[in-house]
C-alpha cells in the first residue's frame, strides 16, 4: 500500500455522510415497496419494506412497447447516461445510451435501476433497516442475481410496463439479462448479454474472495459494523478495487497505457513509493472508488455473482433455461476479456442454439479487456444499433418515437 | 443475381447465386439456416423478399459483425464444429454453399445438416469438370479455374469431389436426392435433362436439394 493510507485514506468524516446516498439518493426516482409487496429472496427470507432507486431517459410510447432496461455491473449504478451525483463524472454508459446513441433515448424509454444490495439508493446493507433504525450491515440477507431481477420485475409492475423491448447489460449486468430471459421470457422481446457468463468461474470466485478478504482484513471494517462505529474500511475496499481493476483490463492494455514508465520521476526511488505509472494509476482507482462505494455492498454483490449458475436451476442443462424462448438474443464478447472470455459467451450461444432461439453472436477484437464494453468500441456500437434496429422493426417500433 | 461479393468470406460470391435455385418454393416463415453466410446478403434477401426466418453461421469475424449490424441472426462458428449444437428438425432448409469441400468432415457435416433440417441445399465446385481433368492430365499441375482460383498451397478446399462422388456419398448415407442441377461458373444452369456424365464433365458447380429418407 505504500504511503496511500497515510495521505488519503484515513479520513472517516465523509464516511458518515456518504452512506446517506443509500437512503436518499440524489438525482434519482424512488419506488417504495411496503409490507404488501415484499421481495421474496432466494435465501428463503422476505425483504420488506424496500426501495428501488432508478433513472429513466426518453419517453414511454403510448403502446408501452419501447422500454429498455439497462442492468448495471458490479460497481455501476442507475446513473447510466447522466452526471453522477457523487463523483460529478458523466454516466457510466454514455457512449452507448443517450440521444442518437445505439440505445437511443429519442427512440426508447430507458430504465436503469440500482440493484438490490447496492449502495446508491436501492435497499442494501448500507441502507437503514426500518425495524432497528440502524444500517443493515451484515444483517442484510445475502442476495442473488435472481433476487435483483425479481426486484426489477416488481419495479416494472410498479411502472405499468408489461413487456420490455430490450434488456441490456455487461458483466454482472449481463448475468441479470440472462436471468431476465430465463425467468420472464414473455416480458423480454430482445436481450443483449455482453461480456458475461451463465455462471461465475472458479477463477472469478477466487478473485472476488481476495477482494472480500481485503475488506474484512481492514480493522476499520469492524465486523461489518463500521457505519455504526463511524469508521470506514477504505484501505480494504481500495485494495479490493485495485485487484479487481486489473482483471477488468488486459496485459496488452496495461502495457500500451503504462509500460514500465515511471511516475513523475526519471529513476527508481529505491522505496515502496508509487514509482511506476501503473501503480499510481491503480492507487488512484482504489482511492476514487471508496468515495462512491460501500464496502459491505461490495461483499454482497460479489457474492451474488459467485452464486450465479443459471444451468443449476435447470438440472444442469442450460438449454432448458431458454426452452421455447420467444426472445431474440445478441451475445457479444471481447477477444482480450479474460474475466468473461469468449468461451463463456459461446457456451451461452450453444445453449440458445440447442433451444432453437433466435441468436446473434459476435466477438469483437480489442485489447481493452473486460472493460471494453464500457469504452469507445465502434464495432460494438454498430452491432448493438443494428441488432436493436432489426428487433425494433419486428416489434413494430417507429424509427423515431 | 444481386449478391455483392464479400471480401471476408471463403465463398466466392458467384457461387452463392446457386442457392437461389430453389428459393421460389420457400414459403413465408420457412426456417432457413445458411451455413457460411458471408456478409449475410443471401439471408437478408431471403428475409426481405420471401419472409423466411433466416439464421446464419459464418466463420469470419468481420462477416458476422456485418451481419449482426444488419439485424440478422448470425453467429460466429463453422460447419465442422457448430452444427452439432442444434436440435433435430430445427430448420426447414439448411444451406451449405460452396463450403462442403472446405470442411474437415464433409460426411459428418452433411449428416448433421439433414438431422437439423428436413431439407439441405448443398452447392460445390465440381472437380470432374473437363478443364480440371485436362489441366491435370496434360499440363500436369493442380487445376485452377474460374471457380477454383486458388493455388494448391493456399486453398481452403481440402476435400474436393466430383458430382459423381457426391451422389455416391448421398447414396451411402441414405439421403434422398430430390433435385440436382449443374451450373456454369456464373450460376446459369446447364441442360436440365442432360445425363449425369454430361453434368459431371461440363458442370463447373452443382447444386443438390436433399431430404431425409423417411
Amino acid at each position: 500500500m505504500g504511503d496511500m493510507g497515510k495521505t488519503n485514506l484515513n479520513s472517516t468524516r465523509e464516511a458518515a455522510d456518504s452512506p446517506r446516498e443509500a437512503d436518499q439518493p440524489h438525482e434519482s426516482l424512488i419506488a417504495h415497496f411496503g409490507a404488501d409487496r415484499p421481495l421474496k429472496l432466494d435465501a428463503g427470507v422476505e425483504l420488506t419494506p424496500f426501495q428501488i432507486a432508478y433513472k429513466t431517459y426518453g419517453t414511454l410510447n403510448s403502446a408501452r412497447s419501447n422500454a429498455v432496461l439497462i442492468c448495471h455491473a458490479l460497481t455501476g449504478d442507475q446513473h447510466v447516461a447522466s452526471v453522477h451525483p457523487v463523483t460529478k463524472k458523466s454516466g457510466w454508459w454514455e457512449t452507448m445510451v443517450g440521444p442518437g446513441k445505439p440505445i437511443d433515448t429519442e427512440r426508447y424509454f430507458v430504465i436503469c435501476p440500482n440493484v438490490i444490495g447496492a449502495c446508491m439508493g436501492t435497499t442494501g446493507p448500507s441502507s437503514t433497516d426500518p425495524t432497528t433504525g440502524k444500517p443493515w450491515g451484515l444483517d442484510f440477507p445475502v442476495i442473488t442475481i435472481r433476487d435483483m431481477v425479481r426486484a426489477q420485475a416488481m419495479l416494472l409492475d410498479h411502472l405499468g410496463i408489461e413487456s420490455l423491448f430490450a434488456v441490456a447489460g455487461g458483466s454482472m449486468g449481463g448475468m441479470q439479462v440472462l436471468q431476465w430471459a430465463a425467468s420472464y421470457p414473455q416480458r423480454v422481446f430482445c436481450a443483449l448479454p455482453i461480456a458475461c457468463a451463465t455462471r461465475h468461474s472458479a477463477q472469478n470466485i477466487a478473485f472476488h474472495e481476495v477482494g472480500r478478504q481485503a475488506i474484512m482484513a481492514d480493522p476499520e471494517w469492524r465486523g461489518g459494523r463500521y457505519l455504526l462505529e463511524d469508521t470506514n474500511p477504505r484501505r480494504g475496499l481500495a485494495v479490493a478495487r485495485m485487484g479487481a481493476h486489473i482483471t477488468y483490463l488486459s496485459d496488452a492494455a496495461l502495457h500500451r497505457k503504462f509500460g514500465r514508465k515511471f511516475q513523475d520521476r526519471t529513476n527508481p526511488t529505491f522505496s515502496f513509493d508509487a514509482d511506476f505509472e501503473v501503480e499510481s494509476y491503480l492507487r488512484h482507482q482504489g482511492i476514487s472508488f471508496v468515495e462512491r462505494f460501500d464496502a459491505n455492498s461490495y461483499l454482497y454483490l460479489t457474492r451474488a455473482m459467485d452464486y450465479f449458475d443459471l444451468a443449476a436451476d435447470y438440472n444442469g442443462v442450460l438449454a432448458r433455461a431458454f426452452k421455447d424462448t420467444p426472445t431474440r438474443f445478441c451475445v457479444i464478447s471481447f477477444t482480450s476479456d479474460w474475466l468473461f472470455p469468449t468461451s463463456d459467451s459461446r457456451a451461452i450461444v450453444h445453449a440458445l442454439n440447442a433451444a432453437s432461439a433466435r441468436v446473434s453472436f459476435a466477438e469483437i477484437v480489442t485489447d481493452k479487456g473486460h472493460d471494453a464494453f464500457l469504452l469507445e468500441e465502434p464495432e460494438l456500437f454498430a452491432i448493438v444499433r443494428g441488432f436493436l434496429d432489426g428487433a425494433g422493426k419486428a416489434r413494430g417500433l417507429s424509427p423515431k418515437s | 443475381m444481386p449478391i455483392s461479393p464479400s471480401p471476408t468470406s471463403r465463398i466466392r460470391p458467384e457461387g452463392r447465386a446457386s442457392t437461389w435455385f430453389w428459393s421460389p418454393r420457400w414459403s413465408s416463415g420457412a426456417k432457413v439456416l445458411d451455413v457460411g453466410c458471408g456478409d449475410g446478403e443471401l439471408l437478408r434477401l431471403l428475409s426481405e423478399s420471401r419472409g423466411v426466418d433466416g439464421r446464419g453461421i459464418e466463420l469470419s469475424r468481420e462477416g458476422v459483425n456485418e451481419c449482426v449490424a444488419k439485424g440478422l441472426a448470425v453467429i460466429q462458428g463453422d460447419a465442422d464444429t457448430d452444427l452439432g449444437d442444434y436440435p433435430d428438425d430445427a430448420f426447414d432448409y439448411v444451406i451449405l454453399s460452396q463450403t462442403l469441400q472446405a470442411t474437415r468432415h464433409p460426411r459428418v457435416v452433411l449428416e448433421h445438416m439433414l438431422r437439423i433440417g428436413s431439407h439441405a441445399i448443398v452447392s460445390f465446385p465440381n472437380f470432374g469438370h473437363w478443364q480440371v481433368r485436362l489441366q491435370l492430365l496434360f499440363a500436369g499441375h493442380m487445376p485452377r479455374t474460374d471457380i477454383l482460383p486458388f493455388s494448391w498451397y493456399d486453398t481452403p478446399n481440402i476435400h474436393h469431389c466430383t458430382i459423381k462422388d457426391f451422389r455416391q456419398l448421398c447414396t451411402e448415407i441414405g439421403v434422398r436426392m430430390e433435385k440436382a442441377v449443374a451450373l456454369n461458373a456464373w450460376g446459369s444452369p446447364l441442360r436440365l435433362n442432360a445425363p449425369w456424365w454430361f453434368w459431371n464433365l461440363f458442370g463447373e458447380q452443382a447444386v443438390f436439394l436433399l431430404s431425409r429418407k423417411s
